[in-house]
């Protein structure tokens, strides 16, 4: 791990016990985050982008039910690298919210409704530092003062449902930072939200990583979120990385026809009301990861797969140009623009 | 301003409800009739012995099965002509003391052992569930029965007794209540942010149960008095001359015929005070459930 790299994760690997065997749902991922660099990990429903962050996090179900192998390396509060995919769950406790921390799609049933807000930062901070409650509270207030939610002071004594959606989000964010963590997971913190307090919500994050420098993860299925907030990008189909570049590379000039297709799916401004550029859908669903497909995972859905060849050769993952990689066997066969891909792959 | 002004007074009226939860209760008329006789009964046995001109043990044999209203003896006097009053209020303490304090005992034995069962499941949970399951196939009363036969009966050992016998209703619900709380986002967002185990149980899920958990209690409460009128009754509960309602019914049954004001009286203290636990309990489900002001 280098010095600059926050987080860094290798070979990750995860399994679902199913009767006697193991179902593989995630396939050797490997990623790491620099300091206040944004990792976008995007993918449909059920491609494993949720698994991924609860494996780094040993959020999942323990041993004998899940098998997760590879490694994931953070700093320590010392500074000593430490792998969360050996540590224990006593061990993982001081490690969750104060090395590395999450935040989570639904705002609403992330808090606590019976506790108040003020308290559950609270607490949050008295889970990892000694403090006294006084203490603790004057810090979480600073932090709500921080997150920008307004009259913080009055805010410490609500409960949750008191609270607009945007603001416990805030909450969340709070809570996540309370520790500056050097890792922050996001899974689709925004998804939930309008889109107008989901553009606050990212600012607030890009604002706070300035500050603190901390590497963020961003779990989401929106495009335009990713280009809003991300770096660089990591595509996932069925628990493969099936595409990942910077921001540039990737969304706009995407090379395996998954990528392709999502981003033909994404609504845009410019088409509205002209009767043109229909929005794209991939067909087909993702595949159970009991039974995958052979050859590629996606080529019983993509437009553009030929017999003997997709559905033969599960393709590696190619370096196109410098950070830019892909998997598909066929990538340099298939024509650049993206519009004649919008009308083929639908 | 006119409008504002006509509205005001209903407004105003409503603050008194402006809880939803006690707005709920008192629509629930039984459970607000039930609370009020609760508290005059635990008024009149607090204070109504020092009132009383009789004392609950003071034979008086010339005065034997005087009928109510006789003189100072407003409720009668028994077959030793003790004054039913005295007694039945001094009984009442026991009762109720019993009654309360068994709650107390079993909800905190149903409420570790559910949380416990719940929250870890897989063997711990089947293992503690089994023990319940165990304790469930008894007749308490049966179990009661046997305990009390071993046991010297003093007030503190039949509190103890039926505590122990009625735990198993308290934590099946809290065990229920506890699986599907703690699949809940802010159980991961609490192990997220390094909370502990017992923490998660005790500080995060329990407070989001207490509804259900209070409900169970006030329900054991009055199966705890009903529990120990019937072994009092049967003669293995409190011990006379320390007065119980279950021994003063037992004590009635000889002279049915003679003195029926000996056993309905207690019987309907016994009935009342079950009923009206249990109409609280009714009215504290509807009123903790958000969902009945949809009915």
């Amino acid at each position: 791990m280098n010095a600059d790299e926050k987080i860094d994760v290798s070979g990750l690997s995860v399994a679902f016990r199913r009767g006697d065997g193991y179902v593989p749902v995630v396939h050797d991922i490997n990623f790491s985050i620099r300091a206040g660099e944004t990792l976008a990990l995007v993918g449909e429903s059920g491609s494993g982008k949720s698994v991924t962050s609860l494996a780094v996090m040993k959020l999942l179900a323990q041993a004998p039910k899940t098998r997760i192998e590879g490694s994931a390396v953070v700093a320590d509060s010392n500074g000593n690298a430490i792998d969360l995919v050996a540590m224990s769950e006593q061990q993982m406790r001081h490690v969750r919210g104060n090395r590395v921390a999450m935040i989570f799609q639904e705002p609403l049933t992330s808090l606590n409704p019976v506790h108040r807000i003020g308290d559950q930062i609270a607490e949050a901070i008295r889970f990892h530092d000694h403090l006294s409650k006084a203490q603790a509270r004057a810090r979480a207030l600073a932090l709500l003062e921080q997150v920008g939610i307004p009259e913080p002071a009055q805010r410490m004594e609500c409960f949750p449902h008191e609270l607009s959606g945007g603001m416990r989000q805030r909450v969340m964010i709070a809570i996540a930072l309370a520790m500056e963590p050097d890792v922050l997971i996001a899974d689709e913190p925004t998804t939930a939200l309008d889109v107008t307090v989901q553009a606050q919500i990212l600012d607030l994050l890009r604002n706070l990583q300035k500050k603190n420098g901390m590497a963020i993860l961003f779990i989401t299925h929106n495009f335009g979120v990713v280009a809003e907030i991300a770096d660089r990008v990591m595509v996932m189909y069925a628990g493969r990385i099936v595409e990942q570049g910077s921001v540039a590379q990737v969304l706009s000039s995407p090379r395996m026809p998954y990528t392709r297709g999502l981003l033909a799916a994404v609504p845009r401004f410019e088409h509205a009301g002209l009767g043109q550029g229909d929005l794209g859908t991939i067909a087909g669903f993702v595949p159970d990861p009991a039974a995958p497909p052979a050859g590629c995972a996606f080529h019983p859905r993509c437009a553009f797969s030929i017999a003997g060849r997709c559905d033969s050769l599960a393709p590696a993952l190619e370096e196109v140009e410098q950070g830019h990689q892909l998997r598909c066997v066929r990538w340099q066969e298939l024509p650049d623009n993206l519009a004649v891909v919008q009308g083929g792959a639908r | 301003m006119a409008t504002a002004a006509t509205y005001l007074p209903s407004s105003r009226r409503l603050v008194w409800f402006s809880n939803p939860t006690l707005a709920r209760f008192m629509r629930h008329k039984l459970a607000v009739l039930g609370v009020v006789m609760i508290t005059l009964l635990v008024l009149a046995c607090v204070f109504g012995p020092w009132l009383l001109p009789y004392n609950d043990l003071s034979i008086d044999v010339r005065n034997r099965f005087a009928p109510p209203l006789t003189g100072n003896h407003y409720l009668g006097t028994d077959a030793l002509g003790r004054d039913t009053a005295a007694r039945l209020l001094n009984a009442g303490r026991i009762s109720l003391l019993v009654g309360f304090f068994a709650m107390l005992i079993s909800t905190v034995i149903g409420t570790l052992i559910g949380v416990v069962a719940g929250y870890y499941r897989g063997w711990i949970g089947a293992a503690l569930m089994r023990f319940v399951d165990a304790f469930l196939s008894f007749p308490s009363v049966f179990l009661v029965l046997v305990l009390a036969a071993f046991i010297k009966p003093s007030p503190m050992m039949i509190t103890l007794i039926i505590a122990v016998t009625s735990w198993m209703e308290i934590s099946r619900i809290v065990e229920a209540e506890i699986r599907s709380l703690r699949e809940r986002d802010f159980t991961l967002a609490a192990r997220m942010v390094g909370a502990s185990n017992r923490w998660i149980m005790f500080r995060e899920l329990v407070p989001n149960a207490i509804g259900p958990i209070i409900v169970a209690a006030t329900l054991t409460i009055a199966n705890a008095i009903l529990l120990e009128a019937y072994i009092s009754f049967l003669g293995y509960g409190i011990q006379p001359p320390l007065p119980s309602w279950g021994n003063m019914l037992n004590a009635a049954q000889q002279y049915l015929g003679k003195a029926p004001w000996l056993a309905i009286i207690p019987g309907l203290a016994i009935t009342l005070a079950v009923t009206s636990f249990n109409f609280i309990g009714d009215g504290l489900r509807d009123a903790l459930d958000g969902r009945s002001d949809l009915k």
